[in-house]
């Protein structure tokens, strides 16, 4: 039996979804930039996935949703804009972001670190979250942007975006978040909350790859990264991508359609199975459940090598993740377990599992059965709970 | 850049079936019990490798005959990735039936070696190269438990490159005679650094005394010292004796190249340079023969002296050369 349960990393292509594109491959192909019919039967479609885009967010009219080809482009856009903008100029010289921020966000913040800006990384809780004061602390009356994320992607952790969006309000210091995993997985309004800058990605909520979007609110504009035909009024260049619009409208109307489901039916499957998980001796889960996206689950099983517990899964047909790789050529891939202070020996222990609103019960009860056949086979072949001889010096620290 | 660069699979692709079929069913998996150690008249070692907290750790059993010195049964286990535990199987089963002293000599290159499904296709990525140097570490932590030494005396010499066990002097050698001036560069000539990558700079999967980075900045530094009197002082103007260590290099290799290399080869053989040491007063410049010249009888005597009393007239004579 086949279970995919790595919907943090990417999703399904909704039917609906799929079937709204597929006109726009062989039938509705003109460039909308055109002049002819070719063109304008395109505007339609594209003008009604806007409009379902601007509704999933509670966007304004007035506000601007580019879209980009995905959450690495968005993201990138605002650090380098704001970099050209105002650290360039003078005007400001230092950022505040999240420790935990996607790399894309974190690769971006170093790369103009590098160029000269003061760069705040803020740290996480015990429970995996932001502490808004933190933010109120680090910045400065030369901060000229908070970039901390929605929801993160391997705790599911919620953070406050609120209450800092807020904070920056308060400070006039401009504010962007990344929404990736937060759509169609918890409310998101740009207009409730201070939100100057906003990003997502089609393919995490069931469309297509390849195609994102920014959020700017009106008065917040950005200087351009891509210059061109001037598309998108000018703010990014580039023929549109008509599918992929139309298909990132469609799993955005899907996806407000199932908020409801999601928060409450996954919730509940999700928090069943992690019940029977935590009932498998020395397991824990970081992040207080209420505090997390319904789907996600990052849990660690002491003894067990992420990536030898991934191996067992895979064979049982079970696709799901780990933040460590023990192939890793960097030290820090376990920024997570780190940072929530979790004992050393568990740092290369988690696991993650992240639902969608295709997931079964009984895709559940599989992998519930699996991961007790892999917890016992890897914990047999485990040292850490190996025999020793009487008066042996456990020496499991000595290298590296 | 290819595209296996660009758009590679996943690792788990490159591993080879006997590393997947050891991590299904790993052989040599388990623990030997003290009295099951005594019970076969053998001395039970216990030894330990590696941390949970880097991802990797081992523990190795050992039942040794301690009249022969015969591994008579050798197991582990492993908290690590599916190739830390197929390369602990596979080190677990090559000690096996070996008396210390040979197990001592089986290298992660063995291990790495004895997984491999044909000989010429690797059995793992070389990313996870790192997981078979583990299972040679605790070979020698064993060893140096059963024998009452310190685990560091079976090293001849500083390795850099673990995965690849290329030891400081080649590298610092093939970075100075090649004049290298990156690690890319490095990792073609020596292979050091190809694997894990550790060894490159800091920040990789282990830490390092030593990084290739450091190798080649010493390097560049020695160039800058030798500074801008390097073009004349390969000439035969400049006294050798006052030469950078680069300067008398090339200056050595210049005036072989042009009265000794061509006698050489007209026999089938070659000659390579390998060091200048100054000694006391003496230039002691080591050098390697190769193809016939390697184990011909003159090569001691007479091309020796040959080779010694040409560099001696053309150079300083208190030149001596040394064939290794």
């Amino acid at each position: 039996m086949n279970v995919y349960l790595d919907n943090n990393a990417t999703t399904l292509v909704d039917p609906h979804v799929f079937a709204a594109m597929e006109p726009y491959f062989v039938q509705k192909y003109g460039n909308p930039n055109s002049l002819h019919h070719f063109a304008s039967e395109t505007h339609p479609g594209i003008k009604q996935s806007m409009q379902k885009i601007y509704a999933g967010i509670h966007a304004k009219d007035e506000d601007s949703v580019i879209v980009t080809s995905c959450a690495t482009e968005s993201n990138n856009w605002v650090l380098k804009s704001i970099y050209f903008q105002y650290i360039l100029t003078g005007e400001k010289n230092h950022i505040i972001i999240s420790e935990v921020e996607h790399p894309s966000v974190i690769s971006t913040a170093k790369w103009i670190e590098s160029m000269g800006c003061k760069v705040t990384y803020l740290p996480i809780n015990h429970e995996g979250l932001i502490e808004s004061q933190s933010v109120r602390d680090a910045i400065t009356d030369k901060t000229a942007l908070v970039s901390v994320m929605w929801a993160n992607n391997e705790t599911g952790a919620i953070f406050p975006v609120e209450e800092i969006g807020a904070i920056c309000k308060e400070h006039n210091v401009l504010f962007h978040t990344d929404a990736v995993q937060a759509i169609g997985k918890t409310p998101v309004d740009v207009q409730a909350f201070n939100v100057d800058y906003l990003t997502f990605s089609a393919h995490k909520f069931h469309g297509p790859k390849g195609v994102g979007a920014l959020y700017i609110k009106k008065g917040k504009e950005l200087t351009p990264l891509l210059h061109g035909g001037a598309q998108m009024a000018g703010y990014r260049s580039g023929t549109l991508n008509v599918p992929g619009i139309v298909g990132m409208g469609t799993a955005m109307e899907q996806a407000i359609d199932s908020l409801e489901f999601e928060m409450s039916k996954v919730r509940e499957m999700r928090d069943a199975f992690e019940d029977e998980l935590l009932k498998i001796p020395d397991t824990f889960v970081v992040t207080p459940r209420e505090k997390r996206t319904p789907n996600t689950i990052l849990i660690s099983f002491r003894g067990i090598e992420g990536e030898s517990m991934l191996w067992d899964l895979n064979r049982e047909g079970i696709g799901a993740s780990t933040g460590s790789a023990c192939a890793s050529e960097d030290l820090e891939a376990n920024s997570v377990m780190e940072a929530i202070g979790a004992a050393e020996d568990l740092a290369h222990t988690a696991i993650r599992f992240s639902l969608s609103r295709y997931t079964t019960q009984e895709e559940l009860n599989h992998t519930l059965a699996v991961v007790k056949r892999a917890v016992a086979r890897l914990r047999e072949i485990s040292s850490s709970f190996a025999y020793a001889p009487d008066g042996h010096v456990c020496g499991l620290s000595e290298a590296h | 850049m290819g595209i296996d660069s660009l758009v590679g699979g996943t690792i788990w692709d490159e591993y080879s079936d006997k590393v997947t079929d050891l991590m299904n069913n790993p052989q040599n998996m388990g623990d030997i019990k003290q009295e099951e150690a005594e019970a076969m008249g053998t001395k039970l070692i216990v030894a330990d490798f590696g941390a949970e907290s880097c991802g990797d750790a081992v523990r190795l059993y050992w039942a040794v005959d301690p009249e022969t010195d015969i591994i008579k049964e050798s197991k582990f286990k492993s908290f690590g990735c599916g190739t830390a535990i197929a390369s602990s199987d596979t080190m677990a089963e090559l000690c096996k039936g070996k008396t210390v002293q040979e197990a001592v000599k089986i290298t992660n290159i063995d291990v790495e070696l004895a997984m491999r499904d044909t000989p010429d296709t690797p059995s793992v990525p070389p990313q996870k190269m790192h997981c078979s140097v583990m299972a040679y570490d605790v070979i020698k932590k064993a060893a140096a438990q059963y024998m009452n030494v310190d685990m560091e005396s079976f090293e001849e010499e500083v390795i850099v490159c673990e995965c690849a066990r290329v030891s400081l002097s080649t590298l610092q050698e093939v970075i100075r005679l090649n004049d290298l001036t990156t690690v890319e560069q490095v990792a073609d000539y020596t292979k050091a650094g190809a694997f894990c990558k550790s060894c490159i700079k800091p920040g990789g999967h282990e830490e390092k005394d030593i990084y290739l980075v450091d190798l080649l900045d010493a390097h560049e530094k020695e160039k800058m010292i030798a500074g801008s009197s390097l073009g004349t002082a390969a000439g035969s103007n400049a006294e050798f004796a006052k030469m950078t260590v680069v300067q008398k290099l090339k200056a050595t290799e210049k005036v072989i190249d042009e009265n000794i290399r061509q006698m050489l080869i007209s026999d089938g053989g070659d000659m390579e340079i390998l060091d200048i040491k100054e000694n006391g007063e003496n230039f002691d410049i080591y050098i390697r023969y190769l193809g016939a010249c390697n184990g011909c009888s003159s090569a001691d005597t007479g091309t020796l002296f040959a080779i010694e009393n040409i560099l001696k007239e053309k150079l300083d004579q208190n030149i001596r050369v040394l064939p290794i």
